[in-house]
């Protein structure tokens, strides 16, 4: 067991008849890649530094279903999300945070229809609205004037128009904020979403996520931030590619507050 | 015989908007061979998007150098056709210029088509010279070539014969630039005609006024052969598209049905559909019939410019998804049909279909889901939902999904993850801590 804090799942909570104020949703790669781990357990370390009431569904979560949708599986992700409401309504919950912008938009826009209703906000946005609460400081500390730009996620950006959040989060970390040249809503896909993070990308000049970390790489910034486990990896893969693992680092923007001031 | 050339215009009036309007009942004929939509909601944002996107052309000017010609040439479009109002009168009845009654508004008037003319001029060699000389990459990719290309360069020879016979006609109207109201452009013209005796001039004119409305003529009957159709549709497609948040894709009716008699454990997994129950609807898409009025609406409006295309992910590095072509294939399969249909007075089978036959399953594989080609279109067009109805097709009907992909939806299934790891290991990240 941690020594530092304890982080109930749903079920103790309800053993204990306790309702908390938000679900951290952690989503399959926060809960199972080594590299998207810490991000989950930065963000924790916020939420409990926050004094944030939050709970986990632990062994309880499963896949949102968002991969198998759009793969063209319609089947397989009703299962899924018809499997994730009963969950979720069982413990009534009523706001979920994720760290992934993935489960963020199937859960927001897509559950509802099938009978899902929550309200859902991505890490980014959270941290901002415990920032203007006042609930979390948020200091430059190690970050402060480095040379960082930033990768939009296409489903926090595009996909749900939020580009603000990370860039405010970013501004308090007091970053010189570089902007690749295709960003907000021209911001270039990483070559995960739609399920291509399972699957080797069809025959083509280049991989994508290269063509984006040369972009990002060309801003001349010590930092990528993200702010979605699977543009990590394949921004961090990027980066490997280009040999650039020495000068060149890949972080969430929570890993960026945790790490600011040495959580 | 002094009504004759009353006559032959109007009958050249009657013909030209009578196959035109003929073939847009194709057009509406073809898209209702699509699925039914419901779009009776947010009726004041899609007013909202029609106002903003289409007739503000919002989009348009996220690339500001096309963007401001592009707005010069609509405005030209939508303003001179009051100039056009004036010859059909003038046509029909026999009249001359019957709008000068108005005075020196009408020298105003003229003066601002002149100017608008000159300018749409201006704009579309220079839309010519990005596309031919400059070769803009967007231009020039694989499904840009033959007709597509041919077609694009038609239109601009089209704009600049329609404004060069206007300015010629003002400047050869002897009375007009007596005028001298509203000749702002064309006195300039009429220098070169100085030497030039008056039935000389009278025959120009009136040349030219026939080669104008003529002209107008033949560029609407063109519409329906060519791209240019954005013109008419790109404001009930800007109508018709999507209101939900972009990364919103929709739910299967059909297969909520399904997944939910699989999880009501009162059904009888034994049971025989009832009397007269209808098979379940096909899932996905694997052609024309199957996508939505909506979509089909998509390919009639698309107008080839290529944004979608050079903002997709895939397609900037190499492969061979074009979200335009999607949009191509789309209309080029659902003419087939619509000719099949023609022939036939019903659709045969003609052992083709979009998928495979226009559209490759590389293709449809290479998507990232990305949105970049939704944002990009300067008319709310969504190849995205295309690529996704026929992704379904493959996988919910065919089993065709990559074999990479059955792997992550089998660990789904099995370990409620895309990777085969434990379930019961979720949680373990919590005594890393």
């Amino acid at each position: 067991m941690n020594g530092a804090f304890q982080i109930p799942t749903m079920a103790e909570m309800m053993a204990q008849g306790k309702q908390p104020e938000v679900l951290f949703w952690v989503g399959c790669a926060g809960s199972f890649d080594d590299r998207a781990k810490k991000i989950t357990k930065a963000f924790a370390k916020l939420l409990h530094q926050a004094k944030v009431n939050f709970a986990v569904l632990g062994t309880e979560e499963s896949c949102t279903g968002d991969p198998a949708k759009r793969s063209g599986n319609e089947f397989l992700y009703q299962m899924q999300a018809f499997m994730n409401i009963q969950v979720l309504d069982g413990y009534g919950i009523k706001k979920i945070v994720t760290t992934c912008p993935h489960c963020f938009n199937t859960l927001k826009n897509e559950y509802p229809e099938l009978g899902g209703n929550y309200e859902v906000v991505h890490h980014t946005q959270f941290l901002k609205s415990l920032l203007n609460e006042g609930r979390l400081k948020v200091a430059g500390g190690k970050f402060k004037g480095k040379r960082i730009t930033f990768h939009d996620p296409c489903y926090l950006g595009r996909a749900n128009n939020e580009y603000e959040a990370p860039r405010e989060l970013l501004h308090k970390l007091e970053v010189e904020l570089i902007e690749m040249k295709r960003c907000k809503s021209r911001g270039l896909c990483c070559g995960a979403g739609g399920a291509q993070m399972f699957k080797e990308p069809e025959k083509g000049d280049k991989d994508i996520n290269v063509e984006r970390t040369e972009e990002a790489i060309g801003t001349n910034s010590t930092i990528i931030a993200a702010g979605c486990p699977f543009c990590n990896t394949m921004l961090t893969d990027g980066v490997k590619a280009m040999e650039k693992e020495d000068t060149v680092q890949v972080f969430d923007i929570a890993e960026m507050i945790a790490n600011a001031d040495d959580l | 015989m002094a009504y004759l050339p009353n006559i032959v215009f109007f009958l050249a009036l009657v013909f030209g908007i009578g196959y035109f309007a003929r073939n847009i009942r194709k057009v509406i004929r073809n898209i209702k061979l699509g699925k039914e939509v419901a779009a009776s909601d947010h009726t004041s944002q899609r007013w909202s998007n029609v106002f903003r996107i289409a007739l503000g052309q919002s989009k348009m000017v996220k690339r500001p150098v096309a963007g401001l010609l592009h707005i010069i040439v609509y405005l030209g479009f939508i303003i001179i056709n009051i100039e056009v109002l004036e010859i059909i009168i003038d046509g029909l009845l026999g009249t001359h210029r019957i709008f000068a009654a108005l005075g020196s508004f009408y020298g105003i008037l003229i003066g601002i088509f002149e100017l608008l003319a000159v300018l749409v001029f201006i704009s579309v060699i220079v839309f010519w010279i990005r596309r031919n000389v400059l070769k803009l990459q967007r231009f020039w990719k694989p499904e840009m070539t033959s007709w597509p290309k041919n077609d694009a360069n038609f239109i601009l020879y089209f704009e600049m014969i329609l404004m060069t016979f206007f300015l010629i006609m003002n400047a050869t109207d002897v009375h007009f630039q007596e005028l001298n109201q509203g000749n702002w452009v064309s006195k300039h013209i009429a220098e070169w005609f100085r030497n030039a005796p008056e039935t000389t001039l009278h025959l120009i004119e009136r040349t030219a006024w026939w080669l104008h409305i003529l002209g107008i003529l033949i560029f609407l009957n063109y519409l329906y052969f060519s791209k240019h159709l954005h013109i008419l549709l790109a404001f009930p497609n800007v109508y018709y598209g999507k209101i939900a948040p972009k990364g919103k894709f929709k739910n299967l009716e059909s297969v909520t049905n399904e997944v939910k008699l699989m999880m009501d454990p009162s059904v009888d997994p034994y049971a025989a559909p009832a009397e007269g129950t209808e098979n379940p609807a096909k899932f996905g898409a694997s052609d024309v019939m199957d996508l939505s009025r909506t979509q089909l609406l998509n390919a009639y409006t698309c107008t080839e410019c290529g944004r979608c295309t050079s903002e997709c992910p895939a397609n900037q590095t190499g492969k061979k998804l074009s979200p335009r072509k999607i949009m191509m294939d789309t209309r080029d399969r659902l003419e087939e049909v619509g000719k099949n249909w023609d022939k036939n007075g019903g659709f045969q089978a003609d052992g083709k279909q979009l998928l495979d036959d226009y559209i490759t399953r590389e293709e449809l594989w290479a998507c990232t889901t990305c949105n970049a080609c939704t944002e990009a279109c300067p008319v709310s067009i969504d190849p995205l939902s295309i690529i996704l109805d026929m992704r379904q097709y493959l996988v919910m009907e065919q089993s065709a999904a990559p074999n990479e992909l059955n792997v992550m939806m089998t660990n789904i299934e099995n370990n409620a993850a895309p990777w085969p790891f434990n379930q019961m290991d979720r949680a373990n990240w919590i005594n890393e801590l």
